[in-house]
């Protein structure tokens, strides 16, 4: 009789990890934001290039805020890593400290940027380099910000027990979008404070 | 207060118990199971709070087609405003200003508002049901991307009939477009409106590529999708990686002319970044607005012709590298514009050599209708006169794509002439086929052929008329873009010849609309499968059951519904036996390139999340046209309390009691 047939293979029902749709739309959402975040860095060195080297503000922006700034941002996607860990293994102390340490390192991340703004001498309507650095600075604050909002909401879930060992999809896609601003920094900060030092 | 089936999380040994995996029943479909218990757990609750919510694919699509022919209409009165002051010479009956403010909008609504969301319309009706799923990928989404939609199209438009309207052509060049010269709020309308927009296209492209790598039904392998959603693929995956272009372009431009900043200003900034931000976006984007119409061609010709397309895999494959190579030739838009030669040659290069893609197409679709046995109909019409469209369009843009001619031509009407032969040719000519093509499937009932017939010949003959003599006037050196002319320039009998075309052609289109409203009432009620057609949604009542498939289809060859008359091999898809998806609302995650089951996707529910988001990026958006910060602030808080609702972890199907959860 038709009814006792099956189809023969356990499958999972709903989201789980990177089988989930939500998943591969964040894939996406990365895509379209990496792009975004390539024609920024597209339009400095288009106008760069044209505007020669003395265009570059004098002195050349300084590593002393932006060097140790980077290290804080990369120490917490580490976190959010280990909290992903942690959960993965049914610990969710770690869960919650990772995260937590995160966003704290985030928002000191937000706080040093923020300082490094004030000491400009330069402002975005000063020039086209002045409206480059707070316009692409600030596009990457931007998302620093929101990916701050999705790591206190994971928080928040995680601290209600909204997941297990096996569904936890929010900390997979947070923890990843959380990465993707981490490696976009990377990309900015090369551009604006590495790249003036290549070219003397 | 501990709701049946959710366990906490650290009685890990009971996890099971609402996370588990399931091994899927197989049954057969009748008319008593599963049918009116998926309709159900799928049907949107009646009422204008359920018409708000509804994420239901199919409403979405009619919403969005029938918005975009809203749009078409407003574009196309436009047009008929621009060609009656261009009827004769020193016409007076529109001021200069109005002229700028019609030729733009009327560009913006055709290429922004009509022609893309056309397309995402059909797209959005018809792929689940060809692919043999019950909704996309993301139904949320898809709901948003039609709000969104609406209020770029609105908030457009709201400028325009004050008097507002964006009047800088539908490219917007700088210096034009910087405060300087253009200090009015015109411009920011259009900066904003179209970032806004520039959201919807986004989300939209996104649910239609992860809908095509995740809700094939099983057995659909990547080499036996329908041609659209090949053609919707490519165009949304260009999107993602163009869209950002653009919209930064218009944010920038939007920074110059508030925040003072200078990208674009001569002194400061570099004016060309505009023209580089705009068409490296731009190009592919054109290929967006016409690939998934060759893809409807390509399904549904073959369907009038009595024999599957010819040469499936090349099709697909040119599909494909058009749009790559479309992200090569931006600068053939900008070679007036004083770059290196060298530049030139290269991008020159690349924009002669797009064509063999797109000849394969031309050369399949022909070889199709020339071996197999037409039988025309109106649609067939449609599609068949597209193929003659496209070349013409296409010759025109070889000749426009080389550098030396291209000098010559630019900013004339030879130009008006190219992107109306390719883009009414590619994209309303198609659409128009499909309309009359797929109506059946999304209203239950035909449209009226005789018609039909009169609507395909008017068009044609009106179009014709009506572009094909803009060749001869961009040749003869009128500029394009200008209000009026003077008498003795020799230009006088053709734009009169111009203008009744075009108001043939218009009343062409009003005879589709007709015809549209007659059959909605009167015409003769649709069969499943009134052409005979190949692929899924034939598989399927007209108009389809609100879950589409009672069970889920398996699939083993491109044209389900044929494999009996082409007998092709052994092996038959099964299209009313399948997996029993029914425990709230199911549908089938298969592998991105196989389609093998991998996953059993829990859809969501209607949710009033969308339509919330989509009021609270337009109140950002709004107020920041008018600077009212704190409006600005409440939009966004608005946006952020959506998406939380939006994201909330649920545990168990949203709006489904599980009675039978545990069997
Ligand atoms: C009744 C049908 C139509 C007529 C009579 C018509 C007529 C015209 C004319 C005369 C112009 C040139 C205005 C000028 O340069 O001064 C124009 C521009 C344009 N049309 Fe159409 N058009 C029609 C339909 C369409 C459609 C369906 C599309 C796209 C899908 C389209 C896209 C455009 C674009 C992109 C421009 C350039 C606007 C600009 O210069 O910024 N048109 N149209």
């Amino acid at each position: 009789m038709a009814e006792a047939i099956r189809y023969g293979q356990d499958l999972p029902v709903g989201a789980r990890g990177r089988n989930s749709t939500g998943w591969w739309g964040l894939l996406c959402l990365i895509a379209t934001e990496g792009s975004l975040f390539a024609y920024l860095l597209f339009s400095y060195v288009y106008i760069a290039i044209q505007r020669g080297s003395a265009w570059l503000p004098d002195p050349h922006p300084s590593l002393k805020l932006a060097g140790p700034n980077t290290l804080i941002l990369l120490a917490s996607s580490v976190c959010v890593w280990w909290a992903e860990r942690g959960i993965k293994r049914n610990h969710r102390g770690q869960l919650l400290a990772g995260l937590a340490a995160a966003v704290i390192l985030g928002t000191a991340f937000l706080g040093i940027q923020v300082l490094e703004w004030s000491g400009k001498d330069f402002s975005l309507s000063s020039g086209s380099y002045g409206s480059l650095y707070f316009v692409i600075t600030g596009f990457h604050m931007a998302h620093v910000i929101v990916g701050i909002a999705i790591l206190l909401c994971v928080l928040g879930w995680s601290a209600t027990g909204a997941f297990t060992r096996r569904r936890h999809e929010p900390v997979t896609l947070g923890g990843l979008y959380w990465h993707f601003v981490d490696v976009v920094w990377l990309f900015v900060f090369s551009t604006f404070y590495l790249s003036p030092r290549l070219i003397g | 207060m501990s709701r049946p089936g959710a366990t906490r999380p650290d009685q890990a040994g009971k996890e099971a118990t609402w996370e588990g995996a399931r091994d899927p029943r197989i049954v057969d479909a009748t008319a008593e199971f599963p049918g009116p218990r998926l309709k159900r757990i799928w049907e949107t609750k009646p009422g204008l709070l359920g018409w708000f919510a509804t994420v239901d694919h199919k409403e979405i699509g009619k919403r969005y087609i029938v918005t975009a022919f809203l749009m078409l209409i407003a574009g196309g009165l436009e047009a008929l405003a621009i060609r009656l002051q261009l009827s004769r010479a020193d016409q007076h009956l529109l001021t200069p200003e109005q002229y700028n403010q019609l030729f733009t909008m009327h560009g913006v609504t055709m290429i922004f508002l009509y022609a893309s969301p056309v397309l995402s319309g059909f797209s959005n009706f018809l792929w689940p049901l060809l692919l043999g799923s019950r909704d996309m990928a993301f139904p949320r989404l898809n709901a948003l991307s039609y709000w969104i939609y609406l209020a770029a199209g609105v908030f457009l438009y709201a400028g325009f009939v004050v008097g507002l309207g964006p009047d800088d052509g539908w490219f917007n060049y700088v210096p034009y477009a910087s405060k300087t010269f253009n200090p009015g709020v015109n411009i920011d309308i259009y900066a904003l409106g179209l970032i806004l927009l520039g959201i919807s296209t986004t989300v939209g492209s996104a649910n239609f590529v992860v809908s095509f790598l995740r809700t094939r039904a099983p057995g659909m392998s990547i080499n036996r999708v329908p041609i659209l959603t090949w053609g919707t693929l490519t165009a949304s995956a260009a999107n993602l990686l163009a869209v950002p272009s653009v919209s930064l372009a218009f944010f920038l431009l939007w920074m110059d002319r508030q925040f003072d900043t200078h990208f674009f200003d001569a002194s400061q900034g570099q004016p060309l970044l505009w023209q580089h931000l705009f068409w490296m976006f731009g190009h592919p984007w054109v290929y967006a607005i016409v690939l998934p119409a060759m893809g409807m061609v390509s399904d549904a010709l073959p369907t009038f012709c009595r024999r599957p397309l010819v040469g499936y895999t090349p099709v697909a494959l040119s599909t494909v590298a058009t749009m790559a190579l479309g992200f090569g030739v931006w600068v053939h838009h900008m070679f007036a514009t004083g770059l290196p030669t060298v530049a030139l040659s290269f991008f020159s290069g690349a924009s002669l050599i797009i064509t063999i893609p797109s000849a394969v197409a031309v050369f399949a679709w022909t070889a199709t209708i020339w071996t197999g046995r037409p039988v025309i109909r109106t649609p067939f019409l449609f599609f068949a006169s597209m193929i003659v469209l496209f070349v013409i369009g296409g010759v025109s843009g070889v000749m426009t794509g080389s550098v030396p001619v291209d000098w010559q031509l630019t900013d004339t009407y030879f130009v008006v002439a190219h992107i109306h032969y390719v883009l009414i040719g590619i994209n309303v000519f198609p659409v128009i086929g499909a309309a009359y093509y797929w109506f059946p499937k999304f209203t239950g009932r035909m449209l009226n052929e005789k018609l039909g017939q009169w609507n395909f010949w008017t068009m044609f003959v009106g179009f014709n008329l009506g572009f094909f003599p803009m060749h001869l006037l961009g040749l003869l050196g009128m500029p394009r873009r200008i209000y009026a002319y003077s008498a003795g320039m020799g230009w006088e009998t053709t734009n009169l010849i111009v203008t009744l075309g075009a108001f043939l052609f218009a009343f062409g289109v009003l005879l589709f609309l007709i015809n549209v409203a007659w059959s909605l009432r009167r015409g003769p009620a649709a069969a499943n499968d009134p052409w005979g057609g190949a692929t899924l949604e034939w598989a399927v009542a007209s108009p389809p059951p609100v879950y589409n498939f009672a069970v889920i289809p398996q699939v083993v060859s491109r044209h389900p519904l044929w494999e009996d008359s082409l007998a092709e091999g052994e092996a038959r898809s099964s299209l009313t036996r399948g997996l029993l998806l029914d425990r709230g609302r199911e549908t089938i995650g298969t592998t991105p390139l196989d389609g093998q089951p991998n996953l059993i996707l829990e859809m969501p529910g209607d949710s009033l999340s969308p339509v919330i988001l989509a009021a609270g990026l337009s109140l950002v958006f709004a107020a920041a046209l008018g600077h009212a910060w704190w409006l600005t602030g409440l939009g966004v808080l608005i946006c952020v309390a959506a998406l939380i609702t939006w994201f909330w972890p649920r545990r168990v199907h949203g709006d489904v009691p599980r009675e039978s959860a545990h069997g």
